[in-house]
């Protein structure tokens, strides 16, 4: 998984029927210190999130399967908030 | 997933067996802003997108997870036609109100 900042929303009527009833987050993916990495994803949100929320997200197939009992058509799914990070002193820069 | 503008339809007469009776549109990349990269992509429309519209993109095996779409060899798929993008606070696209063809 990796780390992510939730920037923005989308709202979509036309859209899979798998992704009824899901929230579609602009999800800024970031480093350890908050920094972006590339470019803003269009993410599925699983766990409540909201705008400013600091997540975890899993990209590629793993983001079909937030669900146990189906599977969406989702290649960046928001699977956890992140609710403290500690990072060790003595970490490389 | 990501977002793209839809700039065009490709016509194939050969193409593999479980394509057939797929719409196949031409994308253009873009980001939030909806400026397009000139990344272009040929994508499953599953949604009944058409020209100028903003939509979102699912890439890789996930691609193939719509109801439609299983076992068809797809890796770039069109799951939505977007309405609104708000970013940090302020709407930076509106479907109503972006030019014929072209993003705001």
């Amino acid at each position: 998984m990796k780390l992510g900042r939730v920037v923005g929303k989308l709202w979509a009527t036309a859209k899979d029927k798998k992704l009824n009833g899901l929230k579609l987050y602009l999800m800024q993916p970031v480093d350890e210190s908050d920094r972006p990495l590339g470019s803003e994803l269009v993410a599925v949100d699983t766990v409540g999130s909201k705008e400013g929320d600091l997540v975890y997200w899993v990209g590629g197939a793993e983001a079909t399967f937030p669900f146990q009992d189906r599977q969406i058509p989702s290649d960046v799914t928001i699977v956890g908030l992140v609710d403290r990070l500690d990072l060790a002193e003595d970490r490389p820069a | 997933m990501e977002l793209a503008r839809v700039e065009g339809t490709v016509v194939a007469t050969a193409k593999a067996g479980r394509l057939q009776g797929r719409k196949l549109l031409l994308v253009n990349l873009t980001g939030p802003d909806t400026k397009p990269t000139n990344n272009y992509l040929v994508a499953v429309d599953s949604v009944g997108a058409g020209e100028g519209e903003i939509v979102i993109v699912v890439r890789g095996s996930s691609a193939r997870q719509t109801d439609d779409l299983t076992n068809v060899p797809t890796d770039s798929s069109i799951v939505a036609i977007v309405d609104t993008i708000e970013l940090r606070g302020g709407t930076v696209y509106r479907k109503d109100q972006a030019k014929e063809g072209g993003a705001r």
